[in-house]
């Protein structure tokens, strides 16, 4: 934590603490909305937007068709107007269904235009391996975005860091590829009451190394 | 009605889900349609002088002219209101001008210099003008008809009135985004209207063989939109009337497919010398197809213009591009030093966080 100091904690889940970043940033912004599969009316696939939907409408909690590259453009392009979308990939796997989206219109739109736009636009969803589901669902990402000048990418290895890095990448004005593991959406840990941010590009150091430095549980 | 096209393509509509729509629409005044027949006059000038200095080799990379297609761009943009938005494929000059970008910033941009409307970054098929609503300029086929539905979606979602005009070429409809956005604008019912310019080539590939239902409209159907065809897109009241009533459509949360069918009278980029149609074929299209020409013709009908007019506005209009073409000339290349400067608006330095 590199924000808090004295805060007050309780112990959350991943995944309760990603709902509480969505939660806080779509009740502070009325431009911030989450689209994606399963996202309201089946409260979420991994249950991440549980019971957004109830609190915040079908407006600002979007199910959308199976149509990954459709959504992801349609978000770029609400982006590109001023919204800030958060667009979740049920499995980053999908996404590869948008890559053309996310690579040569959210990554490059701001280079094209010579600053005209930004597209603060977050893409995220679960990444990595999860158990026996064969090569399709299995991919870690995190590399291959990382490539692509425009994206920040943004990793996380506990609940407290979600929730501040969820919430940093929302108020971001770049797009951000926010991966989250599908192993760990179980695992709990502290997280403080209230407020909070994480920056971004800022490594956390959770353990020096004896030999090179290393910064865990970030990327950008 | 329009009049009807000598096309090969074969007809099958059906008028339960679209319309042919013509000039049975309000004609528009004639000192309007004189003020858009100098903006298609001013579309075709720059144009050729970017066919010029791409062949000077001052402009290079893509170059895609709209040479006969004029009157979609110039009776889109009368049709909508200023605060419409507009997005349409890398053949984007026209839209540029018709959106308030100067002649010396549209041919800037394709020379790679300052004064250019992007800089110099995105060069001609990346054009955007924010301010006026025109959202580019975009190179990959099918991919920007998402981004078209995410405007409409925005305005939606903004509670505001406007309608988001998303064109794209024949050679676009076969492609998996654009159906996608499709769907989702008639599942959304977003204030979009979908234009296909088919000039019935994909490139150098004829309609047959890229699209298995030549009748563009029928797809509305699938989409639960409404279809509307113009069968002669050179005839600018025509084309003016038609996006008129798409525009309406879609203003009251109905989205619209359209098909307007038009020429161009140059190959799909420089670099193509379109052997796939014969010179004679070429010369009958512009005798009978050119939006300028035609238009000009029905304002010498109703005495509104003579031929010293006519000579008058072309002069006008040609003095114009060449101060333009020079002013860019003139502009520098950026600064390699800047080459970084729009890769993000908000840079993340790895273990220094923010520059």
């Amino acid at each position: 934590m590199t924000t808090q100091t004295q805060a007050a904690m309780r112990e959350l889940t991943i995944r309760d603490a990603l709902n509480e970043a969505l939660a806080e940033e779509l009740e502070r912004d009325p431009n911030v909305f989450l689209m994606g599969e399963e996202v309201g009316d089946y409260d979420g696939a991994y249950k991440v937007s549980r019971g957004l939907m109830d609190r915040f409408g079908a407006k600002r909690v979007i199910d959308t068709p199976i149509a990954e590259g459709g959504f992801a453009g349609v978000g770029i392009g609400a982006a590109m107007l001023g919204l800030r979308p958060v667009i979740e990939m049920m499995t980053f796997n999908f996404a590869l269904q948008a890559i053309d989206q996310i690579v040569n219109n959210a990554a490059k739109m701001r280079l094209m235009s010579a600053g005209e736009y930004n597209v603060p636009i977050v893409i995220r969803g679960p990444n990595g391996p999860a158990h026996m589901l064969s090569a399709q669902h299995s991919q870690a990402m995190e590399s291959l975005y990382a490539h692509w000048p425009g994206l920040v990418v943004v990793t996380f290895s506990n609940a407290a860091d979600a929730k501040g890095l969820l919430k940093s990448a929302i108020r971001h004005n770049d797009p951000v590829i926010f991966l989250e593991s599908e192993y760990n959406y179980g695992d709990k840990g502290m997280v403080p009451e209230g407020e909070y941010t994480i920056p971004l590009g800022v490594g956390d150091i959770k353990r020096p190394a004896r030999t090179s430095p290393s910064s865990l549980g970030r990327r950008w | 009605m329009t009049s009807a096209v000598e096309t090969p393509m074969k007809n099958s509509h059906d008028d339960a889900g679209s319309r042919a729509a013509g000039s049975d629409g309000g004609r528009l005044a004639l000192p309007r349609l004189k003020k858009m027949l100098r903006e298609m006059l001013l579309i075709r000038r720059v144009e050729e002088r970017s066919a010029q200095l791409y062949q000077q080799r001052k402009i290079a990379g893509f170059l895609h002219l709209y040479i006969g297609q004029e009157a979609i761009a110039v009776g889109a943009n009368e049709a909508l209101r200023p605060t419409d938005h507009i997005i349409t494929t890398y053949r984007d000059h026209a839209f540029a001008l018709v959106r308030g970008i100067s002649a010396a910033a549209v041919l800037g941009e394709m020379m790679g210099r300052e004064i250019g409307c992007a800089k110099g970054r995105g060069g001609s098929m990346h054009m955007f003008n924010k301010a006026q609503n025109f959202h580019g300029g975009h190179g990959i086929i099918g991919a920007h008809c998402p981004l078209g539905a995410g405007f409409a979606f925005a305005s939606k979602y903004q509670g505001k009135k406007d309608v988001t005009v998303c064109l794209l070429g024949d050679g676009a409809v076969p492609n998996g985004a654009f159906h996608e956005a499709c769907n989702l604008a008639g599942v959304w019912s977003l204030p979009i209207v979908f234009i296909i310019e088919n000039n019935e080539y994909a490139m150098g590939t004829p309609l047959h063989k890229t699209n298995a239902v030549l009748d563009m409209t029928l797809r509305a159907q699938g989409y639960n939109m409404k279809g509307i065809l113009v069968e002669d897109g050179s005839d600018t009241q025509a084309v003016f009337d038609a996006i008129s009533d798409a525009a309406a459509t879609a203003r009251d949360f109905k989205p619209v497919l359209m098909e307007i069918r038009t020429n161009r009278f140059r190959g799909h980029s420089m670099s193509d010398p379109a052997k796939y149609r014969t010179k004679e074929q070429l010369e009958e299209l512009k005798k009978s197809k050119d939006p300028i020409s035609r238009l000009f013709t029905r304002l010498l009908e109703e005495g509104a213009m003579d031929d010293d007019d006519f000579k008058a506005m072309d002069e006008e209009v040609k003095a114009e591009v060449d101060a333009a073409a020079a002013e860019a000339e003139a502009s520098p290349q950026p600064d390699p030093s800047t080459v970084g400067d729009y890769v993000y608006s908000d840079p993340v330095i790895p273990g220094k966080g923010r520059r």
